[in-house]
């Protein structure tokens, strides 16, 4: 039983980090569709630097600083040269998939070191409710709202509303980071191409299933967890579909959470849940 | 005579092609209610924006309590004493009351030491707002008080209102006043930007009148006429519309037990609006922003369809009906906002004919589009409206409002209607076309077509209609004949105080 | 310090310009990237814009020009014209597989038939296929509103385990030795894809492909649902006014972009490629985003790009095997040409002026 609970919640980590990095984004008003490009990133240079220095943690640390970085690239051009956050989000994802092949051929077939305590899982819990306080309780969570909600007025206010956005883009791309290592230094334990196989795009549903509050990414996340361990348990129990059917599982799922969400959103209008107000809108600072 | 708290001196700023503020001097007086007064596009927007550090002046100064006064952000003026309560996009609709008061404080308390304040300050002034509830769900006038506590909260030396009244009941607007004279005894120096000359002369001790970005007058309002006052803001005598020649015919669109779903978020439910509309006649409808306006165009235009029976036009029923077909019937609309609605900004005076024109004008034989004609269309309503404009393939964004609105308003008057509905005709427009604007409007009556005319603007509505309607939280009063309404039943019309009475009682 | 002053309409001289300016700076950087990486950045970048068109080899590489260009600018058609009304299907790659899959059915379920229906009846199956597969998020956005976005996007990686289900499973050749992998239609010539005239590389999808560019400018720049398209991705709420409905366009474009990638699957399942694997998607359905935008979405653009992203495949190729590049180089490349795009473009929309003295 209590192995079945360990089970899930490590394969929910990977999209707890991630979808909470990209809430963080998405309440500040920036659509990121970039996660899959940041956390496949953040599984590449974790698993060098942990393969380095033999210290998982220190992977963990670099894989956060590498998906922050990249997602600089984004900041600056949507920040900078104004450009569609749709479109950008998903030149981070190609670039990202791209970057990671060319610079991972050089780790496949390596192990990672062996992990210690796993402190990802613990502190991905500890960032649910860390998190809701920072939004909801501090001044600073305060001003990321009131950017993300409405930016001409936060402007009109004196926020620097494209700092704060650079701050909540780089805070997203961490934790991405953080979520693509756990799948490269815990999970499967070495690197392959490819391998975070669309959990940034699932990251992103969640986000949405959680009407952008922590609490729901945890829920989104454990949802997620127990389709993907039920998914294996069923493969190794023989179940009749095909393998490569059960595998589309956590994809199908995401889809059915996402209609039922979106109802809910359609049927139940505005209130808690609903999208930040300057959402994927680009700041135009001299207006 | 009181101190001055404010100063400028010699402001002037340039944007592209456009001088928005020249040489701009004047001061503002401890305890004084001191109004702004202008046209659109005179500059008063950019004046104020310097005032509160969102604009940089390109040359001149302010002395601020006899200081030099340079705020580079609105951070900056709100620390030295100056505050301002927004005409649009300053308050944050997701946010609590609360939430939004603490973002526009320096070092707001804690939460609860801040709640109490909320309170202690609306008791005081006399408004009325629970700091727990989300702004999406409060009306206009609400808003507002949230703009206003949130800068009185401040203990501001200066406090600049845009225009504050645009958005109020004739009867909320003379509460605001009473707030803003009880501020003004206490020694606050209030700077009131506005163009509704009435409450100006009524309210104000002193009244700057701007044109063309340039200060032309400043003098005691309550001792000029409104007649001088609108002479000194346009700079010459306004012209007067004629309103001759016309007869009431046949009804020609019927309304009855319209309801219909909000268009946005913050829109409102249409309930049991229902109206008759002649030929020949123009029918005004006037209410406070947000109370069903946009909802009432949509179900006339056909960008919302509603229960069967609901819209009728000379006995065919429309209310399934799409735009097209509604436009095919001779039911013409033209929406608020003209950019992004009435218009595509980013395309030219051409392709915009053939948003509403393509099949009245057969602009698409079999599904293609004739360019030429659309052109020549084009041509033919800069020709007829006096669009000042390069040519047909000038981007409709790149005109003036004012042009713009004219363009808008020609598509659909040269589309000769049996019926048009239009929302807000004049809205940000300056005075010369504004009066051509109505005139057009008049002259289609004339002619022999119904004129639905939505609006916040009760002069306007005075001046054209021959009956009014009052729409207030999605409901439509009975209409009157406008001869011989006054405007506090108007405005009791419009729905009073929106439960303000109360607070000020005590 | 500078300001950005919006522009009424984009300059056509800006709009040539900013995707010239992202390929040359695509290519600085990229020759950067090799530097770094210790290959001579010169030859690198030769060896990948140059020696497949007019190098030692470029008799083999030329005519692949046009059978890698043939989907991307098939794909690309249809994504430009969701993409102008503001409909994001990024999900093509899926719509690709699966319209691979359908028209490869109707071959192996005709197998060994012969008969002149058959390959025009995989056309129909691959059409419909993609249409299926596009419609999905279409409906599923009418009904309640769910990002098309991450819709089409799963389903990208529903469709890839199913082609890895169908190549394991129901369409495994029973002649392959167990190989995974379906016949390979290229030896069945009813349902083959050939190379239409020798030496050029056109096949039956680069026809297509043609008459998709016609079609497209025909459709976007000539007709009335064209100039709603575009309406509807300027200002929804006038497109709405004009009297278009959002769910009819929504299914529409969703539909038509799903039914070309769909189509372009099943030219390269009867053609180049031959055959359903595990792997059959090989990311065209994501690289034609790239033409798209690179294209400007513009159908003359987009042939363009086509053939440049085409270059950029085949010349990837050549440089792994001369220089010893990584094969993802040509991946990296192709996502800094989007950010470069995407960047330069801030010039076609603002006119930069340098901001008076404060």
């Amino acid at each position: 039983m209590t192995d079945l609970v360990w089970l899930l919640l490590t394969a929910s980590t990977p999209i707890l980090w991630a979808a909470l990095g990209e809430m963080v984004a998405e309440r500040a008003g920036v659509l990121n569709l970039g996660v899959e490009g940041m956390m496949i990133t953040g599984a590449l240079a974790g698993f060098a630097v942990a393969h380095a220095t033999g210290s998982p943690s220190a992977g963990f640390i670099g894989a956060a600083v590498a998906g922050a970085a990249l997602s600089l690239i984004f900041s600056l051009v949507t920040l900078v040269f104004l450009a569609n956050q749709v479109a950008t989000g998903l030149a981070l994802t190609l670039f990202g998939l791209g970057l990671t092949a060319m610079f991972g051929k050089a780790y496949e077939g390596m192990k990672a070191p062996a992990m210690g305590f796993d402190w990802v899982v613990w502190m991905g819990l500890l960032l649910v409710p860390a998190l809701w306080w920072w939004l909801n309780r501090t001044r600073a969570g305060l001003t990321l709202r009131s950017v993300g909600d409405n930016h001409d007025a936060a402007h009109a206010l004196g926020t620097p509303v494209r700092l704060v956005r650079l701050g909540a883009i780089a805070v997203g791309g961490a934790l991405a980071g953080v979520g693509g290592a756990y799948v490269s230094i815990a999970r499967v334990l070495q690197w392959t191409e490819g391998m975070t196989a669309g959990a940034g795009w699932i990251a992103l549903a969640i986000v949405v299933f959680a009407g952008w509050s922590p609490i729901g990414v945890l829920a989104g996340a454990a949802l997620f967890g127990g389709v993907t361990v039920l998914q294996l348990r069923a493969q190794a129990a023989g179940f009749h579909l095909p393998v490569q059917l059960l595998a589309a599982s956590p994809y199908i799922a995401t889809i059915i959470v996402l209609v039922l969400i979106s109802a809910q959103h359609k049927y139940l209008r505005r209130g808690a849940g609903a999208a930040p107000g300057s959402l994927g809108q680009t700041f135009h600072p001299d207006t | 005579m009181a101190d001055s708290v404010f100063r400028a001196e010699g402001l002037g700023k340039s944007y592209p092609g456009v001088r928005a503020n020249d040489d701009v001097s004047f001061e503002v007086r401890a305890g004084e209610i001191h109004a702004l007064l202008g046209e659109n596009g005179a500059g008063k927007s950019t004046l104020v924006k310097t005032f509160y550090g969102l604009v940089r002046p390109d040359e001149g100064r302010m002395v601020f309590e006899g200081q030099p006064y340079a705020p580079h952000d609105p951070r900056a003026a709100r620390a030295a004493g100056v505050a301002m309560v927004f005409q649009h996009f300053s308050l944050f609709d997701a946010l609590t009351v609360a939430e939004n008061i603490a973002l526009g404080m320096e070092d707001p308390p804690p939460r609860r030491d801040l709640s109490r304040r909320i309170a202690q300050v609306s008791r005081d002034y006399g408004l009325p707002l629970d700091p727990a509830r989300r702004v999406a769900n409060l009306s206009a006038g609400e808003r507002q008080r949230v703009e206003i506590l949130r800068c009185l909260l401040q203990n501001p030396r200066l406090l600049i209102m845009d225009e504050p009244t645009s958005v109020l009941t004739p009867q909320e607007a003379e509460l605001l006043f009473a707030t803003l004279r009880q501020l003004a005894d206490h020694g606050t120096a209030i700077l009131y930007i506005s163009h509704k000359l009435q409450e100006i002369r009524a309210h104000c001790d002193r009244a700057t009148i701007l044109r063309h970005g340039r200060v032309v007058a400043s003098l005691d309002p309550r001792e000029a006429t409104a007649g001088e006052l609108a002479s000194l803001m346009v700079g010459g005598t306004l012209r007067v519309v004629d309103r001759s020649g016309r007869a009431p015919g046949a009804v020609v669109l019927e309304v009855r037990g319209l309801a219909a779903r909000p268009v946005t978020r913050e829109g409102t439910t249409l309930s049991d609006v229902g109206f008759a509309l002649r030929a020949g006649e123009v029918l005004g409808i006037g209410g406070v922003a947000g109370n069903g306006q946009e909802e009432l165009l949509a179900a006339l235009s056909g960008e919302t369809l509603t229960p069967v029976g609901t819209v009728l036009m000379e006995g065919a029923d429309l209310s399934r009906a799409s735009p097209e077909a509604r436009r095919a019937a001779g039911l013409l609309a033209a929406p608020e906002d003209r950019l992004g609605h009435a218009a595509v900004p980013e395309m030219s005076l051409a392709e915009n004919t053939l948003l509403t024109g393509a099949t009245r004008h057969s602009l698409s034989p079999r599904g293609m589009v004739d360019r030429a004609a659309a052109t020549g269309f084009a041509e033919r309503i800069i020709e007829a409206f006096d669009v000042r404009t390069p040519g047909p393939q000038a981007a409709a964004g790149a005109l003036s409002g004012g042009n713009l609105q004219k363009f808008v308003i020609g598509r659909e008057v040269l589309g000769s209607p049996r019926v048009l509905v239009v929302n807000q005709p004049t809205w940000g427009v300056d005075a010369g076309a504004a009066a051509a604007i109505r005139q057009a409007l008049l002259d289609l009556a004339r002619g022999g077509a119904g004129v639905v005319v939505i609006s916040q603007d009760l002069d306007e509505l005075l001046e054209l209609s021959d009956r009014f309607a009052a729409l207030n939280e999605g409901r439509l009063s009975d209409p009157l004949p406008t001869e011989g309404l006054t405007l506090e039943r108007i405005g009791l019309m419009l729905g009073g105080a929106h439960g303000m009475e109360a607070a000020h009682v005590a | 310090m500078f300001r950005l002053e919006p522009r009424a309409s984009a300059p056509l001289l800006w709009q040539v310009a900013t995707p010239v300016m992202a390929v040359a700076a695509t290519m600085l950087a990229g020759g950067v990237l090799f530097a770094l990486m210790g290959h001579d950045p010169v030859a690198a970048i030769g060896t990948i814009f140059w020696d497949p068109l007019f190098g030692a080899a470029s008799g083999y590489s030329r005519p692949q020009l046009l059978v890698k260009a043939g989907p991307l600018i098939l794909i690309a058609c249809g994504l430009a014209i969701g993409f102008r009304a503001g409909i994001w299907n990024i999900g093509a790659e899926g719509q690709y597989i699966v319209g691979g899959i359908c028209g490869a059915a109707v071959a192996l379920a005709a197998h060994p038939a012969e008969g002149l229906w058959i390959f025009p009846a995989m056309v129909a199956a691959g059409l419909l296929g993609g249409w299926v597969w596009g419609m999905i998020p279409a409906l599923l956005k009418n009904w309640v509103g769910a990002s098309e976005i991450l819709v089409s996007l799963m389903l990208v990686y529903v469709a890839q385990r199913i082609a890895a289900w169908m190549a394991f499973g129901p369409m495994r050749n029973p002649e392959g030795f167990g190989m995974p992998g379906s016949r390979n239609l290229q030896h069945y010539p009813p349902a083959a894809n050939p190379e239409l005239i020798a030496g050029t590389g056109i096949h039956w999808g680069v026809v297509a492909a043609a008459v998709a560019v016609v079609a497209t400018w025909v459709l976007m720049s000539k007709s009335l649902r064209g100039f709603h398209i575009r309406v509807a991705g300027l200002a929804p709420r006038a497109a709405r006014f004009a009297g278009v409905s959002p769910g009819v366009m929504v299914a529409f474009c969703l539909g038509l972009s799903g039914a070309l990638a769909g189509v372009a699957g099943l030219f390269e399942v009867a053609g180049p490629a031959g055959q359903i694997t595990d792997s059959f998607g090989t990311g065209y359905g994501f690289t034609a985003i790239i033409v798209a935008f690179l294209g400007r979405l513009h159908p003359f653009g987009i042939l363009l790009a086509g053939l440049l992203l085409a270059l950029t495949y085949i010349g990837g190729e050549l440089a792994q095997l001369m220089l010893g590049l990584p094969a993802a180089s040509v991946q990296v490349f192709q996502g800094m040409l989007l950010f470069f795009l995407l960047a330069f473009d801030i010039l076609t929309r603002y006119r930069i002026r340098r901001r008076p003295r404060a």
